[in-house]
């Protein structure tokens, strides 16, 4: 089928005047990022208008290719720009790929992206956490991160090859380091970044060693000849790219077993959490699996892995989400495990790329509203993030808690809100594979829907409704709380999100306008098999266990007095969520430790070993260093000793390999 | 013209040998400048009107010895040319940084204009005795530019590296005249004995040869298990001793691999490959653990410095295996090899000088000392940010455009090498960026609590160190400008390992 499409849809050069300058959309924000960093205190009063101007005026430019591109017979084009990497064996190009998959991340990430610099221009304003600047210098710093953000994450999406997604894949690491890392002075905050670029990281080694393959075995790694050649790997050679592809998105995705980065990720300021670690770049694994689908439809066992990591991410994630106080942790496994949706949806193959984008779009709109919005929540209660000490919040925060109640209908997957199409869809999907897949991932898809409804109904309880636990409460610093409404700059983004978050998935779905729209990138959607359960009973199901997911919410926590202490007599189920089901001790026991214990060692062995072994063997070497002691005897002894050794391990080497 | 480019610094030398030290110190380091930025035109002319053809290009050939079959003889191909270049830049770089040096200025820099003469002259080298002779006359330089400016244990270290690499040019030499004495008729020429090949057919004698240079170079460059005398040669030496032991004085040793090794010996080095690589797997994991475990900057920087050129090693071993004989992946690799030394260079030099702008203002390299640099000098974190990111090797910098060559090159001849080494650039990542971590973010804290704080980068730092970063990023960007010269020249190599 993959094959079929791709003799279908050749790609063609890009033509036109809009399409040939499309370079245009990444050097705005890059500019813009060069401009705020390297221009220095000057830059402080326009920083952040020019910060906005430059990804507004790259969403009108993204707009206006996608409307020319509408009525284009050929929607799949390629601009070549220049020539990266020139080395006979190896050509890197550097050039784009505009088809209807780029351009729809092209729209998400400058729309969504543009929103949130606007709402950031209200929140930065008085940032005084652990701040070492003046707060203009530091705002200034922060729009130049976003922009270069944005121009990394478009390069990532618009690359027409392997090794441009990699650029642009460690690009948006960079950015996401530096926002996470933001607040300079707090330690925890540096410690989080570290921990997710190096988690990454491993992902990327994953990413990178599947390039290095294509290049190994098809000799390109560019996405045209790629795609078009797939056909001639092997399968265990494709096996093996899938694989390490998926470990790339597990990385950058935050998927089992790489998740533990990105709740830790929530130490930089929201309207950060929001873009990169909501929104946009934590989508980026979804989108390279996406790109990548003429290989993962010819290995039914990439296939099959990608939709287990989905599965069990998004239980792992409900499940963590459940035990957490923090609004903006709750949040974030909420994104862990949304993700894991979008993973499952996309390791169907087939049946499931287009719906797998699908809910990426409108988890994009409604989550980073979520995130927008609790950003809100802080921004009026002096940077509280713990819920046990909200409470009755609606009536102080009108248009926050409407929006954020709109957002969070959709995410339960509301009856014709947003969620429900996209994630409807991808359950159905689910079900949809026959035999014991579709029951496990089905079922996996389902249960994960009524346990969404319940953390998320538990978290708007017990921040909006209730008693007011704030009243007798002060702040570490001893002040009162007084929570108020956002200004405009940051409630009008969060309104506009909460109307996407109402209307797209209706809007997507209404004549199958984004899958059809997709189908050139991501071929033909493929209705499910025969699935293990009813079509029209699916939504049913999938509503019945929402509500019941929120009526249990409302019976825990709606009905009951929430203690501002949390408890600690708590059942194994939920320390062990509390513990993020020990994803950090798992990590410290099998890696941390391990490395830091073999690095402290070879040091050892590194600084002692060489003197230890002149201790031992100086009778033996005493004669021939006699005549050099009178300068600095032991110095020459050992080094003369470690070269003998060397020499000797070289020689037994060479022999072990020369011999035949 | 090459040989105007690495005289010309020791004709400035020996001009100011005759000027008085009271002359004042910015006589000197000012003509330091001057004569170090008027090398760097001429490298960047030659530069212009090389032919990329992949031969050697400015050939001049002089009788020296003529009855031992020693010439002058030097010229630059694709694999020099960039060493040459890059050789000249960092001079320059350290010249600008040593603006502010006052400890015994002139003989600092006569010093210095005699190390890059010799520096400049053995990447121009085409014969052995010519290469053995710079490459001493190196050793012999840093010994004292470690002893006398160092600071810590620095007679004790400088005598440490002394003798070490001492030992190991010995085997050099050794090697040199197994391979002068196998030719027919007798000569030292590199040209000549390449197009003979007199060891051709291996056996033990080109295995001992190899031996030795092999030996010779790996202590230089240096490979596990012959590195110890660098971390303490690096940690006491002043920082533009550093940058020039590191940028340079390590490349010659990885330069041998490609100028002497490979294509003097291509039947015995096909032969040994396997052990080249695992030499170069192993010195790209031990150098990246014990970097990870260090508590010293510039010791840390050190180890780094092991993993790096161990992506040097592999690639040059994998090229000489015969088993993926695919000869356009092994020549990438040969050409992400050079491009390795051409990176490094930039970025540990830079880095080194970043070290002494640590050690300058409060006299320490303890990480767990510092804090919180990022709030009193942001321009200074913001820069070692960006070296380090790109020494750790982030796309859009130089580090890597070479590791992606030489991994992907690699794959194909020795892929569970390949695998394993790039766990190394997972641990460089963790090590750097814990690195940054502990000494910019958090609380500002100064070993010693100077009451001036912790000044930002001065002038001459930001001109010295800025630089290198930015050709770091342009070799990043647009490579094409270097991969043009040095590929043509590694597939000549490769043509001659393989035939």
């Amino acid at each position: 089928m993959t094959t079929s499409f791709l003799a279908a849809e050749p790609v063609r050069a890009a033509a036109g005047v809009l399409q040939s300058n499309a370079w245009v959309l990444i050097a705005l924000p890059l500019l813009g990022a060069a401009v705020l960093l390297l221009v220095g205190r000057r830059g402080n009063a326009w920083g952040h208008v020019l910060g906005c101007a430059t990804v507004l005026a790259a969403f009108g430019y993204g707009l206006a290719l996608f409307a020319s591109a509408l009525g284009d017979p050929h929607p799949v084009r390629d601009l070549y720009l220049f020539s990266w990497i020139p080395v006979n064996a190896l050509q890197v190009d550097f050039g784009l790929r505009l088809d209807p998959l780029s351009l729809v991340f092209v729209l998400l990430i400058t729309g969504v992206g543009s929103l949130i610099h606007i709402y950031s221009i209200g929140y930065m304003a008085h940032d005084q956490q652990g701040r070492t600047g003046g707060a203009n210098t530091e705002r200034r710093r922060f729009f130049g991160y976003l922009n270069l953000f944005v121009a990394a994450m478009l390069v990532l999406v618009l690359g027409n090859g392997f090794v441009t997604l990699y650029l642009g894949w460690e690009g948006v690491g960079l950015a996401s380091y530096l926002l996470i890392g933001f607040w300079q002075r707090r330690r925890t905050a540096g410690a989080a970044a570290t921990k997710a670029f190096v988690m990454n990281r491993i992902g990327d080694v994953g990413l990178a060693l599947a390039i290095f393959l294509l290049f190994a075995k098809l000799g390109t790694t560019q996405y045209t000849e790629v795609f078009a050649r797939a056909d001639e790997l092997s399968s265990g050679v494709l096996l093996a790219i899938t694989l390490l592809l998926l470990l790339g998105a597990c990385g950058k995705s935050g998927q089992v077993p790489l998740q533990a980065w990105l709740p830790d990720a929530m130490e930089g300021p929201t309207p950060v959490s929001a873009l990169i670690h909501a929104a946009t770049m934590v989508t980026a694994g979804v989108y390279l699996i996406a790109r990548a689908n003429p290989l993962y439809t010819l290995s039914e066992g990439g296939q099959l892995a990608v939709t287990i990591v989905g599965a069990v991410t998004l239980l792992v994630g409900c499940v963590i989400g459940c035990a957490y106080d923090d609004i903006k942790k709750v949040l974030a496994y909420s994104t862990v495990s949304q993700i894991g949706y979008m993973i499952l949806a996309v390791g169907l193959g087939p049946a499931g790329y287009a719906l797998g984008i699908m809910h990426l779009l409108t988890h994009g709109f409604f989550k980073a509203g979520l995130f927008l919005g609790a950003g809100s929540v802080m921004h009026g209660m002096n940077d509280e993030v713990d819920m046990r000490r909200y409470g009755g919040l609606y009536r102080y925060m009108p248009i926050t808690f409407v929006t954020f109640a709109l957002g969070y209908l959709a995410l339960i997957g509301f009856p014709f809100l947003s969620g429900y199409y996209s994630k409807d869809a991808i359950i159905e999907a689910a079900f949809g594979q026959g035999s014991w897949q579709g029951w496990v991932f089905g079922g996996a898809a389902a249960l994960g829907a009524g346990l969404t409804a319940f953390y998320m109904t538990r978290l708007v309880l017990m921040t909006f409704f209730g008693p007011r636990r704030w009243e007798n409460l002060t702040t570490a610093d001893g002040e009162k709380y007084h929570p108020h409404e956002s200004p405009a700059v940051m409630t009008v983004p969060m309104i506009l999100l909460a109307v996407g978050s109402v209307g797209a998935g209706a809007f997507f779905t209404f004549g199958e306008r984004l899958v059809g729209y997709l189908t050139p990138a991501l071929g033909e959607l493929e209705e499910g098999h025969a699935g293990v359960l009813p079509h029209v009973l699916i939504p049913v199901l999938t509503v019945g266990l929402s509500a019941l997911g929120a009526l249990a919410a409302w019976l825990f926590v709606g009905r009951r007095r929430v203690e501002v202490a949390r408890p600690q007599r708590v059942s194994p189920v939920v320390r062990a969520a509390r513990a993020d089901l020990y994803g950090n001790a798992i990590n410290r026991a099998l890696v941390v430790r391990p490395t830091d214990g073999l690095a402290r060692g070879l040091v050892t062995v590194d600084s002692r070993g060489v003197d230890g072994a002149v201790d031992g063997l100086a009778g033996f070497l005493g004669a021939a260093s006699h005549g050099l002691r009178r300068w600095q005897s032991g110095f020459v002894r050992s080094y003369a000793l470690s070269m003998f050794t060397g020499g000797v391990l070289l020689v037994a080497a060479m022999l072990a390999v020369g011999m035949p | 013209m090459l040989s105007l480019i690495v005289f010309l610094p020791l004709a400035a030398a020996a001009v100011l040998v005759g000027v008085p030290a009271s002359a004042g110190k910015r006589v000197f380091t000012g003509s330091w400048v001057t004569v170090a930025a008027a090398d760097l035109a001429l490298v960047v002319a030659a530069w212009i009107g090389y032919d990329l053809g992949g031969g050697l290009a400015y050939e001049q050939r002089l009788p020296w010895i003529p009855s031992a079959g020693v010439s002058y003889h030097v010229g630059v191909d694709g694999l020099s040319l960039p060493l040459v270049a890059v050789t000249a830049a960092l001079f320059l770089a350290c010249a600008i940084y040593s603006l502010r040096q006052t400890h015994r200025v002139k003989s600092f820099v006569l010093l210095f204009l005699g190390l890059q003469t010799v520096s400049l002259g053995l990447f121009t080298a085409l014969d052995l005795i010519l290469f053995f002779v710079y490459f001493d006359l190196s050793i012999v330089g840093m010994y004292f530019v470690i002893a006398r400016w160092g600071h810590g244990r620095a007679r004790q270290s400088a005598l440490t590296f002394f003798l070490y690499t001492f030992l190991g040019s010995l085997a050099l030499l050794l090697g040199f005249i197994g391979l002068y004495l196998a030719a027919d008729p007798h000569t030292f020429d590199i040209v000549a004995l390449t197009r003979t090949n007199p060891l051709a057919g291996g056996e033990l004698y080109g295995a001992l040869v190899l031996l030795a240079i092999g030996v010779g170079l790996a202590v230089k460059t240096p490979t596990v298990p012959f590195h110890t005398w660098l971390p303490p040669a690096h940690t006491d030496a002043p920082a533009a001793g550093s940058a020039i032991l590191a940028g340079v004085l390590l490349k010659m040793g990885t330069y041998g691999f490609v100028r002497i090794a490979m294509p003097l010996l291509p039947d015995t080095w096909r032969q040994y490959a396997g052990v080249v690589v695992v030499i170069g797997v192993v010195s790209v994991l031990y150098g990246a653990l014990v970097a990870l475990a260090q508590e010293d900057f510039k010791r840390m920087v050190a180890y780094t410095s092991v993993n790096h050129m161990g992506y040097v090693v592999l690639a040059v071993g994998a090229a000489g295996l015969a088993a993926g004989s695919d000869e356009q992946a092994r020549s990438l690799a040969v050409t992400g090899a050079v491009t390795q030394m051409v990176s490094h260079g930039l970025l540990t030099g830079a880095l080194f000088l970043l070290a002494g702008v640590l050690h300058d203002r409060a006299a320490s390299y303890d990480m767990g000392a510092y804090s919180g640099l990022a709030g009193p000098a942001p321009v200074f974190a913001g820069v070692t940010g960006l070296v380090v990111f790109a020494s750790l090797g982030l796309p859009g910098f130089s580090g890597f455009i070479a590791e992606f060559q030489i991994l992907a090159g690699s794959l194909g001849p020795a892929t569970v090498a390949t695998a394993l080494a790039l766990l190394g650039i997972l641990i460089t990542a963790g090590l750097l960026l814990r690195a940054l971590h502990r000494v910019f973010l958090g609380e500002a804290r100064i070993p010693g609590a100077p009451e001036s704080g912790f000044t930002d980068l001065k002038p001459s730092e930001t001109a010295s160190i800025v630089p290198l970063l930015a050709l770091a990023i342009l070799i990043g960007v647009l490579p094409r400008f270097l991969l043009d010269v040095i590929e043509p020249s590694s597939a000549t190599l490769i043509g001659v390992v393989s035939s």
